[in-house]
């Protein structure tokens, strides 16, 4: 495959970025995403030319590291994470516009990287159980409903790679904020920090400069995990619960 | 609790879903009182008058009406307020466009915020039309509604206005009414199906509604 690639070029956080055109030639159908950026960024370096930065690490869906809006779309036009989306999505002779996540909370580090411990600071303030240290505690000293154990799964599934916030015409962080909020509070393990986590977690996503949810539901449409629009509902209610019961 | 609730995203939200509903509310009696245009000047001008004796003799004339205007009033301030710094917001979040654009959301979402503006602007039109008769086209007579709703879809920008303003009015209720549910946390997928149908509904039964007054001016059947 013989493909044109317009990639968003900038050298470091306050310098400003343009798309430069790049064409590259040999691209299997086999490849993935990353491995054709590869390809590209090998001759680069042989040109001496400065290779294309981008976030990568476990390159088999389940770290959240990778990103890239290609085409206008958060992870590309299959929904999974970039590095598992393959060349195969592609035509030969296809021009693909390849840009950063776009948020104010996101800068860009250079090129294709954001930074996302704005996401780290979010779980900070709420992210967690008070869990006991010592030895594992006996499977079934808390007992969890089938339902809610699915249902906290289905949130845990959040890899915090950030598309919600690159696909959310708000750059707002709602979804992955309420994945976060739902996964624990759905627990009994979650149960003792219910109203704070919540309280904590939204504050911090408004301080970190996301925006606000108008329930587009780009940012489900765009999640590589499947987290459900109805996520946003539940932390809403969650949230409205623990105003009327914690006395700030 | 107030301060919680003003000064996060997700409260000033709240703000708007129940503001909304109280709005949403008050056009579904709006546009039932409006279509008693229909049954002729008489049956309309007292449904008029009504409005001002409701609750005589606990209250005294025109209390209720008034007491309804202050709280609409509250909800438009509390509704415009908590929209404009929520896009403040929303808008410095996403400070650069992406280059590769895509057609996101659907029409009613993305036009909820020029809707309202829209809205709003009609809504002091509408005023200062058929309520205090400033602006209205011919002699506006106090206690005539009939007669001046006539008046006001006899002239072609009357018409215009109002159709304009009443497609936006289904538009936003369409987008509204739904994320409205999802604020106050009532949506959820069992439930989903059934709010999006009320939603669509509503936006389309408001616009008709309303719509049909000014058609049925036009078409003579209300002269």
């Amino acid at each position: 495959m013989k493909l044109t690639l317009r990639v968003w070029r900038q050298k470091n956080a306050d310098a400003d970025g343009t798309m430069s055109t790049y064409e590259v030639d040999g691209i299997s159908p086999d490849m993935s995403f990353l491995e054709m950026l590869d390809t590209l960024n090998e001759e680069l370096i042989l040109k001496g030319e400065d290779p294309v930065a981008f976030d990568h690490d476990c390159r088999e869906g389940i770290c959240g590291a990778c990103s890239l809006v290609i085409n206008g779309d958060a992870h590309g036009p299959e929904r999974t994470t970039t590095c598992q989306l393959h060349m195969r999505s592609f035509r030969d002779g296809d021009t693909i516009d390849i840009e950063p996540w776009r948020a104010a909370a996101f800068p860009v580090i250079k090129d294709l990287v954001v930074d996302r411990s704005a996401f780290d600071r979010i779980i900070q303030a709420g992210g967690y159980i008070t869990a006991p240290t010592g030895s594992a505690p006996e499977a079934h000293a808390t007992p969890v409903p089938k339902p809610d154990a699915d249902l906290a799964f289905e949130h845990a599934e959040c890899i915090g790679c950030g598309a919600c916030v690159a696909a959310c015409p708000n750059g707002a962080a709602m979804l992955f904020t309420s994945a976060k909020v739902n996964h624990l509070n759905v627990l009994p393990q979650g149960a003792p920090e219910r109203e704070t986590r919540v309280l904590d977690m939204v504050a911090q996503m408004d301080e970190e400069g996301f925006g606000g949810c108008t329930l587009a539901g780009e940012c489900a449409t765009a999640c590589p995990k499947g987290i459900p629009l109805m996520s946003i509902t539940s932390m809403n209610k969650e949230w409205l619960r623990a105003t009327r019961k914690v006395k700030r | 609790m107030a301060r919680t609730m003003w000064d996060s995203s997700v409260g000033k939200k709240t703000v708007m879903a129940v503001s909304g509903v109280i709005m949403l509310l008050y056009l579904v009696a709006h546009v039932i009182g409006n279509l008693k245009i229909f049954f002729g000047p008489e049956e309309f001008n007292h449904y008029g008058h009504w409005l001002r004796t409701v609750g005589e003799p606990f209250m005294h004339y025109e209390w209720t009406l008034w007491l309804v205007r202050i709280v609409l009033l509250v909800a438009v301030v509390a509704h415009a307020v908590s929209a404009y710094q929520l896009s403040r917001r929303d808008i410095k979040a996403r400070p650069s466009k992406y280059v590769h654009k895509k057609p996101r959301a659907s029409y009613a979402t993305r036009t909820m915020r020029w809707g309202g503006i829209i809205l709003g602007l009609f809504i002091v039109w509408h005023v200062l039309d058929l309520t205090t008769g400033h602006v209205h086209p011919g002699g506006f007579q106090e206690g005539h509604p009939y007669e001046n709703v006539v008046d006001t879809f006899s002239t072609w920008y009357g018409n215009v206005i109002y159709i304009v303003a009443m497609l936006a009015v289904g538009l936003h209720v369409r987008h509204g009414f739904w994320s409205a549910a999802q604020t106050l946390g009532v949506g959820s997928r069992t439930r989903d199906r059934a709010l999006k149908t009320i939603a669509n509904v509503l936006a389309l039964l408001l616009t008709a509604g309303f719509i049909a007054v000014p058609v049925g001016v036009m078409t003579g059947v209300v002269s």
